[in-house]
């Protein structure tokens, strides 16, 4: 039996008709074809999927689509103003804080609940905050840099 | 150079940020059919009946195949796996038969539907074991298998590889030796861990053409495997890899792609796919083998060592056609980068029945050097000499000898390991951060040379558009690794254009130009040549033109800021766009057409060893060279190590992007962490206990240390602009370093891998019991 939902989906309110035991992960990609969340263990252990729901970092493989309901859930290609670029993408690109880029959409969200939350972080309160995030290619230093750098910004402005 | 060894930017990295880049997962076709995939409950067993009526009458499933659907054998060096059972299982988890169904749903319900009888087989678990007479034969049909000439399988027993180094006189080494010591080591199965599982999609066109699009390091040796496995012409079998959500040597070989095509074969023009789960990646792909190292070695006084005797013997798993050249990169690479007389090896491949070995970063080197970098540590120990003395006592040079008895032209070595042990102030002791707490600091050198065959290809198109921008084409993949970037870069060099006027387009083997594999830390090198060659070529025909055109010989002529000028007149010359589709002729004619640059490139000279001694000029096309200092703390409380401090330098020969290659270091320094300190496939009687994120840890930011990266720069004479690679040495040295460290904190010798916190705090009490 299909369930209707009612959520903001970047900014903007969208409806689904999903089976209940659908996943919001799914939801996202084969419904709204956002492709960004990534599933790279479907468990909750790698945090490929990370959106932001109600501005919290969550792993979209562990919601269910009709737990969506009412809810504002923002995805990697909500951070983005058509060809402008969020603040915190291009920091990405200039620290080359990405290689392969399948961790990086959840990297990036992880990163930037925490800077709606707190635009300043220290630099272990933004290793704690992307520790969900497994990533196999960087180590870490430049991803971590990336997010310092616009926490040094905010602390200068 | 103004391009070259400045850090631009990634060229992917918008799409990347953006989330806008389609990996094959993230690929919808309409009428899309997915897979699941039935798979062996044993490690071993003959396959006496498959039924899958079941399956096939259950609403939805539109196709089912089995062994019988794929009975040619294939593989990249030794044709010996088929992509599903026929006879008999060799591993837990090997495909059986697989069904494509409307939804993923149906098809996983479906395999309930499908009946395999089996009759159990007596496994082989351990390598070592597998070495024994009595052992069960994984492969009795061996001596039927082709395989490439550089191999020496032995029919009749589990060795799918004896490679050896006979360097010297072993015996009047150890003669010469003051002291002669033997150690062992274990370095278990680990798995890749690339973010993205494996992915394949499938499309059968209508006149029985196969297009394949897959998450694949190397789309031409996945094409040319697969059409042996079925039968199909190179020109009706299309590869194209969009993206790789990580490689690192798991997405080099062919794994699921043998699994969709016969089943695309069967579904009437509808696309197939499968998507691995992480379970599957963990066990159903390939896995790093697992190896067990005895050195012997005699030592003089004076440090130098006389003569080292190895034996590896290597874990190949149920299926080693790729596994085979690991091991004898691991032959050839046996003395680690040292200058030893007299070397004798025995690197041996062994069938077992547990997950299939294959490429992972390193291919070998990460392995044998756990052993080498200890073992060396404890001869310095044996006769009162410090890591550093040792090594560079030993360490090659130009001029010196290595393993093959090649002699070594550019090496960088010593410089290297100077470098980290100034960085890593080896030789001063630090205290704990809290009582419980001891530090350590620990060194290893490693080196990695290409390990391909002797005459692999690579090619690249450059084409000119009229506005004077580019198309690069190359089968080159960006892995993560940012050749993407980094081969842009070369061309722009050498055409004298911005970076931004070249969009480079790769992996698809109808369009882009032949690229052997993207493995090896080959690619700089090698596809960096075709791109150069390409480039030579566009500016031989540039030139030309602009010859005739401006009436200056194009001696006196060279590109310049996207003209061609002349050396000798200011201000004459031509803009390269108005050349971009030939010549006007001042009676309106035309001459020449559009430019476009073609380069191929074979690494020159590279030849085969001796097959009885292992020994050759040039075997490989180039060596890196390298060294890591660690400083960790050990808390013997708990037993667990906090790796605080890294220092690498490589000899790269020439620095192209310093951003990129600075981060390609790190994150092989944190892989290698993670395999000093975690990871381990847990084999219990072949079957994988912990193939999760839960129970399989990999590095978090939590575990990252602090990294100092540094190059040295001897540059390599057939590399472009001197350059060679470094993706994979960089992980090298990092778990021995690790190990070495260790024992300086606590005096204890971890003989295997990971290190975990129970290791040693098991190890810290026997000590304490013992004392």
């Amino acid at each position: 039996m299909k369930r209707d939902v009612c959520f903001i989906l970047n900014g903007e309110p969208v409806k689904a008709s999903i089976e209940p035991h659908v996943t919001l992960l799914h939801m996202l990609r084969e419904v709204f074809d956002l492709t960004g969340a990534k599933e790279g263990c479907g468990g909750g252990e790698c945090g490929a999927c990370t959106v932001l729901v109600n501005n919290k970092p969550m792993n979209a493989c562990l919601i269910l689509a009709v737990e969506a309901d009412g809810l504002d859930i923002l995805t990697v290609e909500g951070l983005s103003n058509g060809l402008e670029l969020d603040e915190l993408q291009q920091t990405f690109i200039d620290h080359a804080a990405l290689q392969c880029g399948y961790c990086t959409p959840g990297m990036i969200m992880s990163a930037k609940a925490l800077l709606m939350k707190n635009p300043t972080p220290t630099e272990d309160q933004v290793v704690k905050a992307i520790s969900g995030n497994l990533c196999r290619c960087t180590g870490y230093k430049k991803i971590v840099e990336a997010v310092m750098d616009i926490s040094n910004r905010n602390l200068g402005s | 150079m103004r391009i070259v060894g400045t850090s631009i930017n990634r060229v992917d990295g918008v799409k990347k940020v953006t989330g806008a880049l389609k990996y094959v997962d993230d690929i919808k076709f309409h009428g899309m059919l997915y897979v699941a995939v039935k798979r062996s409950p044993y490690p071993h067993a003959r396959i006496l009946e498959v039924d899958t009526k079941g399956a096939e009458a259950l609403e939805g499933v539109k196709a089912v195949i089995t062994g019988q659907d794929v009975p040619n054998r294939a593989g990249l060096y030794l044709e010996d796996k088929t992509f599903l059972a026929t006879d008999k299982v060799r591993y837990k988890g090997e495909a059986v038969a697989a069904v494509a169904a409307e939804t993923k749903e149906i098809a996983e319900a479906a395999l309930a539907y499908i009946r395999v009888d089996y009759e159990e087989l007596p496994a082989v678990t351990n390598a070592v074991e597998g070495l024994k007479s009595e052992a069960p034969l994984v492969h009795p049909d061996l001596g039927q298998y082709k395989w490439g000439p550089i191999f020496f399988p032995e029919p009749g027993t589990n060795i799918s590889n004896h490679y050896k180094i006979r360097k010297g006189d072993i015996e009047k080494g150890f003669e010469e030796a003051d002291y002669i010591v033997e150690n062992s080591f274990y370095v278990p199965h680990i798995q890749h861990c690339p973010i993205e599982n494996h992915s394949a999609i499938a499309q059968m066109d209508a006149d029985g053409s196969i297009t394949l699009w897959a998450s694949c390091q190397s789309p031409y040796a996945v094409r040319k495997a697969l059409s042996v496995a079925f039968d199909l012409p190179l020109n009706k079998l299309r590869v194209i890899s969009p993206a790789v959500g990580g490689g690192f040597g798991g997405k080099a070989g062919t794994t699921l792609e043998g699994i969709v095509i016969p089943l695309a074969k069967k579904t009437k023009g509808r696309p197939v796919k499968l998507t691995y789960s992480r379970e599957d990646e963990f066990v159903n792909s390939f896995v790093r083998q697992g190896m067990h190292a005895t050195i012997k070695t005699g030592i003089r006084k004076d440090g130098k060592i006389s003569a080292v005797k190895n034996t590896f013997i290597w874990d190949g798993g149920a299926y080693t056609e790729y596994g085979v050249n690991i091991v004898r990169a691991g032959g050839y690479a046996s003395t680690g980068p040292y200058d030893i007389p007299n070397v004798w090896t025995d690197s041996i491949c062994v069938y077992t029945n547990h997950p299939v070995g294959g490429p992972y970063r390193g291919f070998g080197m990460s392995e044998i050097h756990f052993a080498i970098e200890q073992n060396i540590d404890m001869l310095a120990e044996k006769i009162g000499m410090s890591p550093i003395e040792i090594r560079k006592i030993n360490g090659l040079r130009p001029g010196g000898k290595n393993a093959t008895g090649q002699i070594v032209d550019v090496c960088g070595l010593q410089e290297c390991l100077e470098d980290v042990a100034k960085h890593i102030d080896f030789n001063r002791k630090e205290s704990g951060s809290q009582p419980h707490k001891v530090r350590g600091k620990g060194i290893a050198c490693g080196y990695k040379a290409p390990s391909m065959p002797n005459d692999v290809a690579s090619s690249a198109i450059i084409k000119m558009n009229e506005d004077g921008s580019f198309h690069l084409l190359v089968s080159a993949q960006d892995i993560g690794q940012g050749s993407d970037t980094v081969l842009i870069q070369m061309a722009a060099e050498a055409l004298s254009i911005p970076p931004q006027k070249i969009t480079i387009k790769t992996g698809d083997t109808d369009y882009t130009p032949y690229e052997w594999q993207t493995v090896a830390s080959r690619i700089t090198y090698c596809a960096g040549n075709a791109v150069l060659k390409a480039c030579e070529d566009i500016k031989e025909q540039l030139l030309e033109l602009a010859q005739l055109r401006l009436g200056v010989s194009k001696r006196d002529l060279v590109l310049k800021d996207e003209y061609v000028v002349s050396k000798i007149i200011p201000g004459k010359g031509v803009a390269m766009k108005e050349l971009a589709l030939g010549l006007s002729m001042a009676d309106g004619s035309g001459i020449h057409g559009p430019i476009i640059g073609r380069g191929a490139f074979i690494p020159p000279n590279v030849r085969n060893t001796d097959k009885q001694t292992g020994q050759g000029e040039k075997p490989v096309a180039f060596w890196t060279y390298g060294c890591q200092g660690v400083e960790i703390e050990v808390d013997i409380e708990t037993g667990k190590i906090d790796v605080l401090k890294v220092a690498s330098c490589f000899d790269v020969g020439k620095v192209i992007n310093p951003k990129l290659v600075e981060g390609q270091v790190e994150g092989g320094i944190v892989q290698g962490l993670g395999s000093a300190l975690f990871e381990e496939l847990i084999l219990e009687n072949g079957i994988a206990k912990n193939p999760s994120f839960v129970d399989y840890k990999i590095p978090t930011a939590d575990d990252m240390p602090e990294m100092i990266i540094n190059f040295v720069e001897n540059p390599e004479e057939t590399g472009p602009y001197g350059a060679r690679g470094v993706g994979e040495p960089c992980m090298v040295p990092a778990a021995p370093a690790i190990a070495n460290a260790v024992y300086d904190a606590i005096g204890i010798r971890m003989n295997s891998l990971p290190i975990t916190a129970e290791k040693v705090l098991k190890a810290l009490k026997e000590k304490s019991s013992v004392l």
